[in-house]
């Protein structure tokens, strides 16, 4: 078996006298869609800030291909290759689809314009964003400059997605990207993460939607209690499973079991 | 994309042969409203600069040569100089969703620490202009440091700072002016801005000039940089701005003191304008400044609206402050208009951002 | 209102005089201290105005020399009636025995200032009578209607024939015409020898040589938009009226940038040290001279005496109130018109 990308063991992050990891672990191998599933508080938004530097855990080691790192900003993480989509999509309405593609790491005019002047290569970075959203089927997009709030939440997803794929990222994470969704555009967005997946990229998928869980993914991440309870493959075992672990109201097999 | 896949989920079994498309992102059939809003949606200055023409149209068809005079427009650049210059620094500040309630008094003080400085203490006149900038910028930091750092509200930190600065303004200025005929005599540099261009009928002050070149920087670092994208971004959606890895804070920072270094520049204009140092003065250059920022289409909500819009908005009040004034109106008709005007542009903004819907 | 019985001749001695003879009126005890457990207070519009400074100033200085105890209040701007309000009420917990009053707003203080007076507080307004003036015991004021026409008159003799075609251009104070502006408005009206219809209303006048009326807020930046304004609406002005000196000094950079501040005469009021110095160095023709720091030492004085023996101080003969004198500053006198020199203006400016 492969060596995993992204680990983390025995992570522990406590907010006062609440503790919302509690040596919790994670692997994610290379070209696989892996789903985290949990109950309400059971620490997976936790774990997963915890993976793209949103927050610092008090204890406990994350590696990345091998090497350990220590992010204090989600910033850190997307520099050393890991992006994350977020629910809210971090994206700006009012401004366009290639701002929003390249806000936080602009392009800039070569020579004096850029140097001094700091004036930005608008081409250069409508002419990638057109690419790139071409790339994943999601170009019938006319206009690069349209704003954002101007696009369907599906769109948007698309833009999102597009924009963590778009810039030599190892590992994208993608938090609930179907839950304000309708039924067409969730289906949209499914087939956007397998395309994904198929060009060798591994994703973190957060999600309660159990059907859209069992379709994509290749593992599953049970997160109960601020620990991984176990892993699971979606071939083996059936949703209303899953739904048993994840609530306590079964125990898992010994053999898939968290060490 | 995934095609002729058979649906992966039972429920989804009613897709099929339904539209595939996503991303279609031109819409067909649209009216012309619609094409209107489209356009005020991606040109925000298009509604004050229509208002600015049909304003001055209007009272050059009622006032003929005495108004369309080269004389008579450029005195209303005069006119609107120090609000347009306030007016920027405002802009920056709105567009990323706060309000800067202080600017007239960072001004004021500005221009008072550059005329005491060089009148009480004999500094000599460039060095005390400095000081002046970094009084406005300092001030101009701590609003930032507080509504950045300590993340108190805008609205409040500045409503303490117009407080103190212009406490602070009377009781070091001890409420004096410095005449006119005594800064031409020893620092006539205080009066820079004052200094006339004339082409013409046309007279432009220094002042006059500095507003438009401000504005026109102003409004390339705003499009065409990404501190500028970020001011935007920050504007539209700080969260959203700070996971897509926008320094949030520092940018914002960056903007009032930015704002106060505006300010200073505005209190070096106004003793240009006024020829003497008053600690009286900019009373109502906050109000005036939020005035033309809102008629120029900028958004109070933050993250929309273009600098050349504020400059718009400015001189449309200074065309109809003059414009009435000739007519021989009372006084009372342009707080009324502009009081119209005011309510008709925030509405035109709401409508505006329909579109998104 | 004024007549003209006022103009009868004063030199700067018969004003001297007539200042001793009020401050006879007011009976000064010689001896200090006598009024040990008299307490008053001082409310004034503002305290960053240099002319509620100067008062203060007046005021703290008579109270420490006859032993009154003086508390000062002011509201925070221009029209915080509010805050005058609060400060009379406090004052009256606090027990005063007499408060001068600067209203900022003289009819809605009028209540607040009648509670006082039922507690026994006598209340002398300074500078700005109330509506109605009987309102408060007595009143220490600048005759505004005086002080604009000693310039209106001045500046009629001054530019001599050329009046009767004259080109003038008036800088109000604001478009809520407050009593102070009517009055200086319409009495230079008066003393220039323009018919100034109603009293009572700037606006209604029809005399051809007024080019317009515009607002200034009392400020220099007003001043210079006014004038830029009134230019515009006829660019032959001559003749400059200036209800304050900031205003005046705004005007004259409006001119200065239009090359024309030689050839327009500006009369202003008021009497701040920069007014005086800029009526010394030429750029404004005359101002009318006010003394907020007699008006304010005049106002502790009558306190002192009423705690004493329940005198009040008798208003100016002819007047509804204690005139404390408006005194014409220019350095070229004109014949049958009483004014001091801009040396002596500058001993006794404020501000």
């Amino acid at each position: 078996m492969a060596e995993p990308i992204l680990t983390a063991r025995g992570l522990v992050k406590r907010y006062g006298r609440v503790t919302a990891l509690d040596h919790a672990d994670f692997d994610l191998m290379p070209g696989e869609i892996l789903a985290v599933i949990g109950d309400n508080g059971a620490g997976k938004s936790s774990l997963i800030k915890a993976i793209s530097g949103a927050i610092t855990p008090d204890e406990g080691e994350i590696r990345l291909e091998g090497a350990q790192i220590n992010f204090t900003s989600p910033m850190q993480a997307r520099d050393a290759g890991i992006e994350t989509v977020y629910q809210n999509l971090a994206l700006s309405p009012a401004l366009s689809i290639a701002d929003n593609m390249f806000m936080g790491r602009e392009l800039r005019m070569k020579g004096v314009m850029g140097n001094v002047f700091g004036k930005l290569d608008k081409a250069a970075m409508a002419k990638f964003a057109r690419a790139k959203l071409s790339e994943l089927g999601l170009m019938t997009i006319q206009n690069i400059h349209q704003a954002v709030e101007t696009l369907s939440g599906g769109q948007r997803q698309g833009v999102a997605v597009a924009r963590a794929a778009a810039f030599g990222s190892k590992v994208i994470i993608l938090d609930e990207p179907t839950a304000a969704l309708g039924v067409k555009e969730s289906r949209k967005v499914l087939d956007l993460i397998q395309d994904v997946r198929s060009r060798g990229m591994p994703i973190v998928l957060i999600s309660h939607n159990m059907p859209h869980v069992f379709e994509v993914a290749d593992r599953i991440h049970v997160h109960r209690l601020g620990r991984r309870l176990c892993v699971v493959d979606p071939k083996d075992y059936t949703m209303s499973d899953a739904v048993a672990f994840m609530t306590g109201a079964k125990q898992p097999p010994q053999d898939v079991l968290a060490a | 994309m995934a095609e002729a896949k058979s649906p992966a989920q039972e429920f989804e079994k009613g897709l099929t042969g339904s539209s595939t498309d996503v991303a279609s992102f031109e819409r067909e059939g649209k009216t012309f409203i619609e094409r209107a809003q489209h356009a005020l949606h991606s040109n925000p200055a298009l509604v004050p600069l229509i208002v600015l023409m049909l304003s001055l149209g209007l009272f050059g068809a009622l006032l003929g040569s005495k108004f369309f005079s080269a004389f008579t427009l450029t005195l209303i650049l005069q006119q609107v100089a120090i609000t347009g210059i306030v007016g920027a620094a405002q802009t920056l500040v709105v567009i990323t969703a706060g309000i800067e309630l202080s600017v007239g008094a960072i001004m004021v003080f500005s221009s008072v620490v550059m005329g005491q400085f060089t009148f009480r203490y004999g500094i000599p006149a460039p060095i005390s202009i400095l000081c002046g900038f970094a009084v406005g910028g300092g001030i101009g930091w701590i609003n930032g440091f507080l509504v950045a750092r300590v993340k108190l509200p805008p609205f409040i930190v500045t409503l303490g700072m117009w407080q103190i600065v212009l406490a602070a303004n009377f009781l070091y200025s001890r409420n004096e002016t410095i005449r006119s005929q005594d800064i031409e005599a020893q620092a006539p540099l205080l009066q820079l801005f004052g200094a006339q261009l004339k082409i013409g009928g046309a007279v432009f002050t220094l002042g006059v000039i500095a507003m438009v070149v401000l504005v026109f920087v102003l409004n390339y670092a705003l499009t065409q940089t990404a501190w500028g994208r970020h001011v935007y971004a920050i504007g539209d959606d700080p969260e959203a701005a700070k996971l897509a890895g926008v320094k949030v804070q520092k940018t914002l920072m960056s903007v009032y003191t930015v704002s106060g270094l505006i300010c200073a520049l505005a209190g070096w204009v106004l003793i240009g304008r006024i020829g003497s140092v008053s600690p009286t003065a900019g009373q109502f250059a906050n109000i005036e400044s939020i005035t033309a920022v809102v008629i120029g289409g900028i958004s109070l909500f933050g993250g929309r609206g273009s600098i050349l819009g504020m400059l718009f908005g400015a001189l449309i009040v200074g065309v109809f402050a003059l414009g009435l004034r000739l007519l021989g109106t009372d006084p009372q008709w342009t707080y009324l208009l502009i009081g119209l005007l005011i309510i008709f542009a925030v509405a035109i903004d709401q409508w505006i951002r329909k579109v998104a819907g | 209102m004024l007549t003209g019985k006022d103009t009868a001749i004063m030199t700067t001695s018969t004003l001297k005089g007539a200042l001793l003879a009020a401050a006879a009126v007011l009976a000064v005890s010689a001896a200090p201290g006598f009024a040990q457990d008299v307490s008053a207070c001082l409310i004034t519009k503002t305290d960053s105005n240099p002319f509620f400074v100067k008062m203060k100033e007046g005021a703290l200085a008579k109270a420490k020399e006859l032993g009154v105890s003086l508390k000062t209040y002011a509201g925070k701007q221009e029209g915080d009636n509010e805050g005058q309000v609060q400060a009379v009420e406090t004052c009256i917990a606090d027990g005063a025995k007499g408060i001068l009053l600067v209203p900022t707003d003289s009819k809605a203080i009028v209540e607040a200032v009648k509670k006082a007076r039922d507690a026994g507080i006598l209340v002398i307004a300074l500078d700005t009578p109330l509506e109605p003036l009987d309102a408060a015991d007595a009143t220490l004021a600048t005759d505004n209607f005086e002080a604009g026409r000693l310039i209106g008159a001045w500046a009629k003799a001054t530019m001599g024939p050329e009046a009767e075609t004259a080109r003038i251009a008036f800088l109000d104070l604001m478009p809520s015409q407050p009593t102070v502006d009517v009055l200086r408005d319409q009495g230079f009206m008066t003393g220039f020898g323009i018919d100034p219809k109603d009293l009572t209303v700037i606006g209604d006048e029809d005399d051809p040589r007024i080019v317009g009326h515009d607002m200034t807020y009392g400020t220099e930046e007003g001043g210079r938009t006014a004038m830029e304004n009134l230019l515009q609406k006829d660019p032959m002005v001559n003749l400059v009226y200036a209800m304050n000196e900031p205003a005046a000094a705004g005007g004259y950079e409006a001119l200065k940038s239009m090359g024309r501040e030689s050839d327009v005469l500006i009369v202003a009021i008021d009497g701040g040290c920069p007014g005086v110095t800029n009526v010394a160095e030429g750029a404004v023709g005359a101002t009318s001279q006010q003394y907020p720091l007699l008006m304010a030492s005049m106002g502790i004085e009558a306190i002192a005496q009423y705690a004493k023996d329940g005198t009040l101080p008798k208003p100016t003969e002819g007047k509804a109130f204690t005139d404390t004198g408006a005194v014409l500053v220019t350095d070229k006198p004109v014949e049958g018109i009483p004014s001091i020199d801009t040396k002596e203006g500058l001993e006794k400016c404020w501000g």
